[in-house]
């Protein structure tokens, strides 16, 4: 059966997305892309050096990789539509990973800003991916604004921490008619695994690759973990329960011979 | 409400008083929490948090690494000028000290522009000296519009503004402050600053926030170690970021651990050296501190040194540096302070690739 992860038109055969950023040096990103399997790479267009003939992040992603530039760095709306439409003007195609932060404490996105860049861009033409904090509302209005799919966030960016948002991620996969890519806070394969047995449709994983003592192995541990998750899923995990079975069940009265 | 108010509650804090009360357990205590608090960080930076270094440095790599990976963004020093009207009693430029002065008109400048991108750097930071009627705002807001087209990030390290002067160079293209206070004593601050409009203790003290206001994107702040006890001036430091982060959260906070050096001038000699342990302890403390805030070590600090840190929460280094104006392409020979790091952009990206990290020269596009 074919499953494949459709985002705008393009299919990708993959569920697992990685990032460019955190690296020891950029020439890991070819044996990542390779190891992980990903067809979709996202990069910060604050760290593309298009003059630099040499060191330049965008050399080291070989053709046939989807290229999601992301817009880290924006402090609101307006910083991200120029962040986007520079990515797009330098050749960078017209995909966009949304980051709208005005915290650099905790990174966390901004929500208002976040959908006032996805309505410009997405009526400009591009691919809007927009990362958010999983707020239901933030997403529906988000499908309102024309994104492509939404990026919920696991936990905090960079807190390899997991799925503490989990309830929240629920309700975003069960309501939202798009793709649900969960992004950040993803810091072990069984974190990913857990997020698609969920029934996201995809993950975004950086740090939990690029802070691991082997970065090659933990992306292919990180795309085996999402595929077991995604199969478990459309397998249909049998219900489990948190308790024995009781052995006077409270309803036994109803069968008992005498009963009227 | 300014950064003085908060200093203010803390100005006769008794810290060997507090330091005496630090346990063992308290500082474990500390290295298992996942927020650390203003009195948190103070006791790690305390005589007896030393003897939990390496803990304090495993940690503050696991926590460097989470958040900025095995990356060393790069940026170099441009001076352009070194007239000065202040009379800091530890620095080269000071009033007193007498040597040929220069100032870069705006073709040097530029030079000097051109041989440093030649490097292949695209964050550079341009500094001057106290002496605001020579080399004026408009002279500095030209220089700016003249390396423009040279480098992605221009910080700026000049005397103090308000946040409408500051604003103004913004516009012109600069995106990041550096303003060190020196010493957070005012008392001492008087003393070191016995002329000159840098004599103004709050002046300098709120000119980070009004950096913060004028809407620069990132800003440095920090102490010239060896002024004062060190532990006080590296809680001040943390402090100081802290209330910025705070209240200006889409700001990039980053402080800088500058140590004195050797320079021009009659001698001065720091009344509390600060030793290596000193340093990783202060920069280890405040990692755990502030997990997301930059931190900048210079060419001040010996290549051994560096190398060894770099694991440790550095962020931002310096490379290529030279302190004179016009030393790359006029040879000139007055540097503010002898740097010690001698290495050039070459020798110091293959040191950092050694040491399994990625330098970065680009980290930001002008928009």
């Amino acid at each position: 059966m074919s499953d494949k992860l459709k985002i705008s038109n393009q299919e990708f055969s993959t569920r697992l997305l990685i990032g460019t950023g955190k690296y020891a040096c950029d020439e890991l990103i070819p044996d990542i892309l390779a190891s992980s399997g990903a067809e979709i790479i996202t990069v910060a267009l604050r760290r593309v050096d298009f003059e630099a003939t040499v060191d330049n992040v965008m050399y080291h992603i070989p053709e046939g990789i989807q290229l999601l530039p992301n817009t880290s760095g924006a402090r609101n709306a307006q910083e991200a539509v120029r962040i986007a439409r520079l990515a797009r003007a330098m050749g960078c195609g017209n995909w966009i990973k949304i980051e709208v932060i005005s915290d650099n404490k905790y990174l966390l996105p901004d929500g208002y800003e976040t959908i006032k860049a996805t309505e410009t861009l997405a009526g400009e033409g591009f691919v809007v991916l927009p990362y958010i904090s999983p707020d239901l509302m933030v997403a529906r209005k988000l499908v309102e604004a024309g994104a492509a799919a939404v990026m919920p966030l696991g936990a905090p960016i960079g807190s390899n921490r997991g799925l503490k948002t989990r309830e929240l991620l629920k309700i975003i996969i069960e309501e939202i008619p798009l793709p649900v890519i969960v992004d950040a806070g993803l810091g072990r394969p069984s974190h990913a695994c857990e997020a698609m047995e969920l029934g996201a449709s995809a993950c975004l994983v950086n740090t939990g690759i690029a802070s691991a003592a082997h970065p090659v192995n933990m992306a292919r541990a990180f795309a085996q973990a999402v595929a077991a998750g995604r199969q478990a899923f459309l397998a249909g995990p049998g219900a489990s329960q948190g308790t024995a079975r009781a052995s006077s069940p409270l309803t036994g009265f109803l069968y008992e011979e005498n009963a009227n | 409400m300014s950064f003085y108010d908060l200093y203010c509650r803390y100005r006769d804090f008794d810290f060997d008083h507090y330091f005496s009360t630090v346990d063992h357990y308290q500082v474990e205590r500390i290295l298992q929490q996942d927020q650390v608090r203003p009195l948190d960080f103070l006791a790690l930076l305390s005589p007896l948090a030393g003897e939990h270094l390496e803990g304090m440095a495993q940690k503050a790599h696991q926590v460097t690494l989470r958040n900025f990976g095995r990356t060393i963004v790069l940026y170099t020093p441009l001076y352009l000028s070194n007239y000065c009207n202040n009379q800091c009693l530890y620095c080269g430029f000071s009033v007193r000290n007498h040597f040929v002065r220069k100032q870069l008109t705006i073709g040097e400048v530029e030079q000097e522009a051109r041989l440093i991108a030649a490097s292949g750097l695209k964050h550079i930071l341009i500094l001057t000296g106290g002496a605001r009627k020579i080399a004026t705002l408009e002279y500095v807001e030209k220089c700016v519009r003249a390396i423009r087209p040279y480098f992605t990030s221009i910080g700026i390290e000049i005397y103090a503004l308000n946040a409408q002067e500051y604003a103004r160079l913004v516009e012109a293209g600069v995106d990041s402050l550096t303003i060190y206070q020196e010493t957070y004593n005012p008392t001492l601050y008087a003393e070191l600053h016995p002329s000159g409009p840098k004599r103004d203790y709050r002046f300098r003290l709120d000119a980070p926030e009004a950096g913060c206001q004028a809407g620069m994107r990132a800003v440095n702040v920090g102490a010239l170690l060896g002024l004062d006890k060190w532990r006080q001036e590296a809680f001040f430091t943390g402090l100081h970021a802290n209330y910025l982060q705070n209240r200006y959260p889409e700001v990039e906070v980053a402080i800088s651990m500058p140590r004195m050096r050797p320079h021009l001038g009659d001698g001065y000699q720091p009344a509390y050296p600060v030793d290596d342990r000193d340093m990783v302890q202060f920069m280890t403390a405040f990692r755990l501190f502030m997990p997301r805030a930059g931190l900048t070590m210079s060419t001040r600090e010996s290549a051994p040194f560096r190398d060894h840190i770099i694991r440790l929460g550095v962020t931002r280094m310096s490379a290529g540096s030279n302190t004179a104006v016009g030393g790359r392409t006029l040879q000139e020979k007055s540097p503010q302070f002898e740097i010690s790091d001698q290495r050039n952009v070459t020798e110091m990206v293959q040191s950092i690739r050694e040491l399994g990290y990625q330098p970065v020269f680009k980290d930001w596009h002008p928009l």
